[in-house]
């Protein structure tokens, strides 16, 4: 794969991730996105055929809880690190509908 | 220096218990030695001077009343500032997270609380755990308190500092790829990661949530037994961690173990390694010999280490965890967004998107931006499976490696670093370049196994070296058994870094 | 262009987000429950702190296997949790956790009754685990205020086939799957309160000269309530349509892949929406916070136990078992305490004729009034049946029946006891009963003569006197007894 990444990938993948970026920025990630993506790239060479993927260190599985109901938050100390609230809401600019 | 700051932790615990001092003068001791010395050293974000003293006062009355203050009783214990508490701010060295106050308290905190350790304040990092050098921090870098040119390690530089430097008994770090070992080795102090598991997350902020792992920083391996006692066991609100019973590892800590089978990665041992820390490894397989120990080589081929034509490192096991650990990050790192806590864009925002890319753009620096940038692409549609899904099944083999190296051996050994501390500034300028300082440490991670590194003597320039000793899953009374065999045998056990102030050439 | 014979076909799949009754939320402990105050049943976990886990709750998981049981789904032995990422302030940690590749059941299906008598085979693709988004207030016109109760309620996303053909299919689909996730308890399946969604996925496949044309895929986001569900798929079926004639190669699935539309409540129309470009990389991958779950024979087992009788298998034992009509079957399984109530009414000796009678008469009255169902009367097994019988033995009549249901209804009580209290006993003196059909006879002549003379008002005139010594006897006489005395005393010439 190419050794840079063009700055419209760049764009698009800080779209993506939501993160502002300038020329420059994009610039620069570009150069060292494609460096760092060009080193990873060895993992091409190995032959991971019928290989199952690990996801997680150590594979256990169920680990359920009770459906019992515990603590909760009061809405002021579920508030007290919004950067902004609206009464008891956290507030943002308009949006539309819900996800 | 006061002599209660040369005690081990638990020579202090000891002490304490005998009558010989109290908790609150070991407190006052070690807040003035972080008073006059972590100007230059840089290790602490925040210290938690009340708190700590209604801690210690605590430990004192229960002494008092003859109740039994715990395990850690009185011991003044520093915490890398990702692990999160009730008080104090938790801001992993971010400015996103400036003034974020956690309404709750992670697992392994609660419970060296519980047995009576005394917390001093939260330790410098690199911002969300990721770097090496704990040069990628908003409070500005931390220095390696055997020479203040060179970095301490990271992620949990702070915390090695402080520990290697005196400003506090023992402390708390974070491993995800490295970041208590790596730190320990350059700083010449023991650092455990733990089977993965086997200590709660649950208030360690994530980084890559398969990978990371609390542990011990300590001054010797009998300090670090004694902090696994109190922070290992099931979680009930950490569904990773495993529900089997933790043995109590200082137990049988001096009890040498009788034909030690150590493996010798000879991918690990290449012309590539600097030839002090192979001489250095080299001695300690000889002591280890000396003692019994059947040594023989073993292969992990794909934690192999190869040399470009350039000169340049490269391994399978690094490329995988960059994928792994920042595919994970990407998505971790996504709650931050200015909208429920954190730190949130001043300018004006014309939309939610607005707020958010810039919210994040602000309070992120940029190693932290690379990673999620990095996470985000190798994500994302059409790339998803030449990197994620490849690199899932490339840790795989390097799981299977270890699997199979445990059938015949009791513990691996080999470096924990390439180097002995490098220099500020050295490396930041090529990502890749820092990214090798985990070498040798990153693999272990992706299998999951315990892993420590303890000093094992020092460089030409009066430079801790450190030696990893890597462990089956949930063998970490092996790995920490064969620690202390080594210790006690080569004598090379609580280096003390040369008064501060002095600065190797 | 000349005419020609045009065929149109209309798909529809459907995806249907239940949210499970729980009594905490899919991964934390905090409530799940509608209307609190806002922010109020939040914890670390569902706002997303830095630092905090999901544990997944244990009824959630049992729950969503159990739909899957009685949507005749396999039941992997193995499935897992993904992260699913997009930025909304309803979203705290901006990712989703749900399942991508390996859901919890896959593959089954539902018979749906249509309204014709019939019924049709919608097959279930999957229904997975995840959880849901916080709420988005509005009213304000400067912002947008985030309600994060509601954020990690356990959410049981049922996706169809695209085996319905009609507005009608989908929504009878959509109201079979209300009435079954009611069944099983695991749903209050209340539309008001946002526990059903829907979103139905609509096209065309139209055949004209040979060809067949398919339209773009129209999937409709987020509609809470069946007259929505309906209206969507009728005006998109219209729009698609009106839209193909305009132009027929250009609209088209290939060359317009699948869109996104919102339904306008207002002016029942579904509605175009904007879209971000990068809106459908989703980033799917495994969470590493939670571990797989695993499903093995014997839960398999435990769940279909659990399961107990479905209603369209209910429905056709009361028709054989209790010779019900198909409607009146149909009116037992609305929900299944109805039909738990006959089944336990008989069991205790009641003729399923009487009971059935009883419920479908005033009791499914009263219910109506009270906007209930016919379970939530507070009426039990025990006084049915008691009631049943006692009309069975003759020992009330029918009006008797219903006061004492109203009363039963009102103050509760044993039926023998009101019988008693009110009065309404049927007299078993023979002779006190003869004395009021003389006294009907005597005093309504020309009705007993059209019944003597047995001509065409005979049948209307014995309706009649049977009322009127009703009427004298205060509604104690015994029907059967009344019939047989007028007949006797009217026959003879
Ligand atoms: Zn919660």
């Amino acid at each position: 794969m190419s050794n840079k990444i063009t700055p419209e990938v760049v764009r698009h993948i800080g779209k993506l991730a939501r993160i502002e970026l300038d020329d420059q920025q994009v610039e620069m990630l570009g150069r060292q996105l494609g460096d760092i993506l060009r080193y990873v790239d060895k993992l091409q060479a190995l032959n991971t055929d019928g290989v199952a993927p690990m996801a997680h260190a150590v594979e256990i599985h169920n680990v359920l809880a009770d459906d019992a109901p515990g603590q909760s938050l009061t809405a002021d100390e579920a508030l007290a690190n919004a950067p902004a609230r609206d009464n008891d809401f956290f507030m943002v600019p308009k949006v539309l509908g819900d996800s | 220096m006061n002599n209660l700051l040369k005690l081990s932790a638990l020579e202090l615990k000891n002490a304490i218990s005998r009558g010989d001092t109290t908790a609150t003068e070991a407190l006052e001791a070690y807040l003035h030695e972080i008073s006059v010395q972590d100007g230059a050293l840089r290790a602490y974000n925040e210290v938690l001077v009340d708190e700590a003293r209604d801690q210690a006062r605590r430990i004192d009355d229960m002494r008092k009343i003859g109740e039994s203050p715990g395990l850690l009783a009185g011991i003044p214990i520093a915490i890398k500032n990702n692990l999160c508490t009730t008080w104090g701010r938790t801001t992993c060295s971010s400015k996103m997270l400036a003034n974020f106050r956690a309404p709750y308290t992670a697992t392994a905190v609660a419970r060296i609380r519980q047995a009576g350790a005394v917390v001093l304040g939260k330790t410098n990092m690199d911002e969300f755990a990721m770097g090496s050098s704990t040069e990628n921090s908003a409070h500005g870098a931390s220095v390696n308190p055997w020479d203040l040119s060179r970095v301490p390690g990271g992620s949990s530089g702070g915390s090695a500092s402080a520990v290697a430097g005196s400003l506090c008994s023992a402390a708390l770090g974070s491993d995800t790829g490295g970041s208590i070992r790596q730190p320990a080795a350059l700083c010449g102090i023991v650092g455990l990661k733990p089977t993965y598991g086997r200590v709660s997350r649950y208030g360690l902020v994530a980084y890559g949530s398969s990978l990371d792992q609390i542990g011990p920083m300590t001054r010797d391996v009998a300090d670090c037994a004694a902090v696994m006692n109190v922070i290992a066991g099931h979680d009930p609100a950490d569904a990773t961690s495993l529900d089997r019973p933790v043995p109590d590892y200082l137990a049988n800590l001096d009890e040498p173990i009788k034909g030690l089978r150590i493996g010798l990665p000879r991918e690990f041992l290449s012309d590539a390694l600097d030839p002090e820390i192979h001489r250095a490894i080299e001695n300690a397989v000889e002591v280890y010999r000396s003692l019994g120990a059947e040594v023989k080589e073993v292969s992990l081929p794909h934690s192999r280490i190869d040399s470009g034509a350039g000169g340049e490192l490269s391994s399978f096991a690094v490329a995988c965890y960059y994928i792994v650990a920042t595919a994970e990050a990407s998505s971790n790192l996504a709650r931050y967004d200015g909208v429920h806590y954190g730190h949130r864009t001043e300018r004006d925002a014309a939309d939610i998107i607005d707020l958010y890319s810039r919210s994040r753009a602000e309070g992120f620096g940029d190693e932290v931006k690379r990673r999620i940038m990095l996470g985000t692409y190798v994500l994302s549609s059409g790339y998803y499976d030449a990197y994620y899904l490849k690199a899932l099944k490339v840790r795989r083999l390097i799981k299977n490696d270890f699997d199979e190296a445990f059938e015949t051996c009791d513990i691996l050994l080999c470096p924990t670093t390439p180097s002995p501390a490098f220099k500020m500034n050295e490396k930041t300028a090529d990502p890749l370049e820092m990214y090798l300082a985990d070498i040798y440490t990153i693999s272990v991670n992706l299998a999951g196994v315990p892993a420590i590194s303890i000093p094992v003597g020092l460089s030409s320039r009066n430079l801790p070296i450190g030696m990893q000793l890597i462990g089956g899953v949930f063998r970490e009374d092996v790995v920490l058994r064969a620690a202390r065999m080594f210790e006690k045998a080569s004598g090379i056990c609580r280096l003390t870094p040369p008064p501060l102030g002095r600065d190797a050439e | 262009m000349s005419e020609q014979a045009t065929e149109v076909l209309a798909i529809v799949g459907l995806e249907i987000h239940v949210e499970l009754a729980t009594e905490t939320k899919m991964f934390c402990r905090c409530r799940n429950r509608f209307g609190d105050p806002p922010n109020t049943n939040v914890c670390p976990v569902c706002i997303g702190m830095p630092g905090v886990l999901p544990v997944m709750n244990s009824k959630a998981v049992e729950y969503s296997l159990k739909v899957g049981q009685a949507l005749n789904c396999e039941l992997p032995s193995y499935s897992k949790w993904d992260r699913k990422s997009y930025y909304y302030p309803d979203l705290p940690k901006n990712y989703q956790i749900s399942q991508y590749d390996l859901p919890l059941c896959k593959d089954g299906y539902l018979d749906v009754p249509l309204p014709d008598g019939s019924s049709k085979r919608i097959r279930v693709l999957r229904a997975h685990l995840e959880e849901d988004a916080g709420k988005n207030i509005h009213d304000n016109p400067a912002h947008t205020g985030v309600d994060l109760n509601r954020a990690g309620v356990p959410l049981l996303e049922i996706v169809s086939q695209p085996d319905m053909n009609t507005p009608q299919e989908a929504l009878s689909f959509a109201r079979e799957m209300q009435r079954l996730v009611r069944w099983l308890g695991v749903s209050e399946a209340n539309m008001q309160m946002g526990h059903m969604r829907f979103e139905p996925n609509i096209n065309l496949h139209i055949t004209r000269g040979g060809t067949v044309y398919k339209t773009p895929i129209v999937e409709v986001k987020n509609l809470n309530s069946f007259k929505a569900l309906e209206g969507a798929v009728t005006h998109e079926l219209k729009r698609q349509y009106a839209q193909w004639l305009e132009d027929p190669e250009g609209f088209s699935l290939d060359r317009k892949g699948k869109q996104n539309r919102g339904w306008d409540d207002q002016r029942n129309i579904t509605v175009f929406q904007r879209e971000k470009e990068e809106a459908h990389d989703y980033r799917y991958f495994p969470e590493p916070d939670l571990p797989a779950v695993v499903v093995d024979d014997a839960w398999r087992e435990s769940i279909r136990a659990s399961i107990g009788e479905l209603p369209l298998a209910r429905r056709e034992r009361f028709i054989k078992q209790h010779q019900l009509g198909s409607k009146e079957a149909e009116a037992m399984i609305q929900d299944a305490d109805t039909g738990n109530l006959l089944d336990d009414a008989t069991a205790m000796g009641a003729p399923p004729r009487r009971v059935v009678n009883l419920m479908l008469g005033r009791m499914s009255a009263a219910a109506n009034e009270k906007g209930c169902a016919l379970g939530q009367l507070g009426v039990s097994a025990a006084q049915l049946s008691q009631l049943a019988i006692m009309l069975e033995e003759g020992k009330l009549n029918a009006t008797a029946g219903d006061k004492i249901i109203d009363h039963m209804i009102a103050n509760g009580g044993s039926p023998l006891e009101i019988a008693g209290k009110l009065n309404l006993l049927a007299e078993s003196n023979t002779a006190a009963v003869e004395q009021w059909v003389d006294q009907a006879i005597a005093a309504n002549p020309d009705p007993a003569q059209q019944v003597r003379s047995g001509d065409k008002k005979a049948k209307q005139a014995f309706g009649f006197l049977v009322g009127q010594v009703m009427r004298i006897s205060g509604g104690k006489a015994p029907p059967s007894a009344v019939k047989e005395l007028l007949e006797s005393k009217l026959s003879a010439k």
